[in-house]
């Protein structure tokens, strides 16, 4: 694969091709790749070839077709332009409009994981390669942010799950770790500032293998039908709904399977705010503001929040007999 | 001054100094024109938030928004507020004092915003929870206190107040400090961990404060200097003295 650089002389191809006729061009290509699979491959693999060849398309590339999911909600969806102009990825800036102004720099593809640790296929995997064997499916979750605003994403992926099982985790896999892409060229955020770094890069985050392959957690490579916008954290990131939303780590270049609890972002930064489970939890304030209601963006008045962002049922037992405002 | 710049400038300034009688001069007029204009740049944060706010222009969360446009610019009103003092000082413009009230009064009326913006947008008067945050959120709690020092200022603003407090109304408006000083610690305990925005604040007010400080000691220096010269003076003079009477 061809991979140009563009210099910042250089101009844009959005500059040169009519964009209609490029997209004209995307569903010419598209088609005939689905008249070949269509030729070799059953109805369910002709599916996992249109998606395959859609998640490498350029952000904006619609992914399809798409399976429904039980594990949708049907609240109604906040809008496109909301979700990717209202970011927290504190790599491109820590303002929420930073990430759209600034995540152009990143180069979502090609783009390689690798996966370490107790597991009994470790190595380096092109993403492409991880994500073919999966069929993507929509998921339309809540998301709560630490900061008390929610929103509602029609996510693409799938579940992390499927990945883990390929990896084989050994006895020993008890957590995964997972790493952000640190590269201060592509993620200017990452430059120090004279106040020093916002966090300490690369950001870090992990679950509990039984969070990991709970049915519920996913990757996702896509929202609204398309591929993910650079600043959602393409070309892949975790969504994990019933936690608040930094635990769901952007831009994965890393996963390590380990026995003990990984060091994660924000609870390096600030403990004593940000615990290592970090469950939606009205009844445990964060230190500084408090964490019963929530704005749902585009609405007025603040709505409760519910315990596990409202995913208790799945998810509750992950956490009997536990004290939650311990382990917060 | 670089060699063969016009000399017209400092001419005008100076004519603005001894601008205190009677007669109205043209740099008076100018004067008089400034504050209007003054006044309605004043307003102009307001009025590009209205504009923001009516072509939803604010983002995906408008309240929020508009609770921090709000709190900046009282932030932002105060620090000029403070500034007029050392500005004036510096650059002997002693006219700038005319619009150190009004501009004080701008800074309440952003925190007034920024308060009400709060308690109406964002509470929506749910007065439990705010109650709840002035008690148990300390970032709260010392935004709170610090809008509520402004507001014995801002009524003791007038004229009246200001000859009928005398030399009190000097002691009550060094509030001003104090205010400064919890609004921008409000600002730094909100953030996450980005601290670059409420730290330029802050190093502003330190500045100010810190020149404030520089001429009181300067002051203070002086007037021991001269207290020093004139007790060894009367020393001189009385061992003189006693040297005469030897």
């Amino acid at each position: 694969m061809l991979i140009k650089v563009r210099k910042p002389s250089e101009v844009r191809s959005s500059e040169i091709t009519d964009e209609k006729l490029f997209w004209d061009r995307r569903r010419f290509l598209r088609g005939a790749a689905l008249a070949a699979a269509a030729a070799s491959a059953t109805p369910l693999l002709l599916g996992s070839a249109a998606a395959r060849a859609d998640a490498s398309a350029p952000t904006g590339g619609k992914l399809e077709p798409l399976a429904k999911s039980p594990y949708s909600t049907s609240e109604k969806l906040n809008a496109y332009k909301d979700i990717t102009t209202y970011n927290n990825f504190y790599e491109f800036g820590t303002d929420k409009g930073d990430p759209a102004s600034h995540a152009g720099s990143l180069k979502a593809r090609p783009w390689t994981i690798k996966v370490s640790g107790e597991c009994e296929k470790p190595g380096v995997y092109d993403l492409d390669d991880l994500i073919k064997p999966n069929a993507l499916e929509e998921r339309i979750y809540r998301l709560r942010c630490v900061e008390a605003w929610s929103m509602v994403i029609p996510w693409v992926g799938f579940p992390l799950k499927e990945v883990v099982k390929r990896f084989g985790p050994t006895s020993k896999a008890k957590y995964i770790a997972f790493e952000t892409l640190l590269d201060a060229a592509q993620m200017p955020g990452q430059r120090p500032s004279l106040f020093g770094s916002v966090l300490e890069w690369p950001y870090r985050e992990g679950l509990r293998l039984d969070e990991a392959t709970h049915p519920l957690t996913i990757l996702s490579v896509g929202l609204y039908g398309k591929v993910l916008p650079n600043q959602n954290g393409a070309p892949i990131r975790l969504v994990v709904p019933w936690k608040y939303g930094f635990k769901s780590i952007k831009s994965i270049v890393a996963m390590r399977f380990i026995e003990q609890p990984p060091p994660t972002s924000w609870n390096m930064q600030a403990p004593q705010e940000y615990g290592f489970y970090s469950n939606v939890n009205p009844n445990v304030d964060h230190p500084r503001w408090s964490q019963k209601r929530e704005r749902r963006l585009g609405e007025f008045l603040k709505r409760p929040t519910l315990m596990f962002n409202g995913y208790g049922d799945e998810v509750a037992k992950l956490y009997s007999g536990m004290d939650l405002t311990k382990n917060y | 001054m670089p060699p063969g710049a016009p000399a017209v400038f400092p001419s005008i300034l100076s004519s603005m100094v001894v601008i205190r009688g009677d007669s109205v001069t043209a740099p008076q007029r100018l004067l008089w024109l400034l504050k209007p204009t003054l006044f309605l740049a004043c307003l102009a944060p307001l009025a590009l938030l209205a504009w923001d706010a009516w072509s939803a222009n604010l983002g995906a969360n408008p309240i929020t928004a508009i609770i921090a446009r709000n709190g900046r610019w009282a932030l932002r009103f105060l620090l000029i507020t403070l500034a007029i003092t050392p500005a004036r000082r510096l650059s002997g413009w002693t006219w700038l004092i005319r619009y150190r009230r009004m501009l004080g009064l701008f800074a309440f009326t952003y925190a007034c915003l920024h308060a009400a913006s709060y308690l109406v947008l964002d509470q929506f008067f749910a007065w439990r929870m705010i109650l709840e945050d002035v008690t148990k959120r300390p970032y709260i709690t010392i935004g709170a206190t610090a809008f509520t020092l402004l507001v014995p200022l801002a009524v003791t603003s007038t004229k009246k107040m200001i000859r009928r407090l005398g030399k009190r109304w000097l002691q009550l408006h060094r509030l001003i400090y104090v205010i400064g000083f919890l609004g921008v610690l409000h600002f730094l305990l909100l953030v996450k961990s980005d601290i670059s925005s409420p730290a330029k604040y802050g190093a502003i007010l330190l500045l100010l404060l810190g020149i404030r400080a520089w001429t009181w000691w300067g002051r203070a220096m002086m007037e021991w200097a001269t207290g020093a010269l004139a007790a060894a003076r009367r020393g001189l003079l009385l061992r003189r003295r006693a040297g005469v009477a030897k």
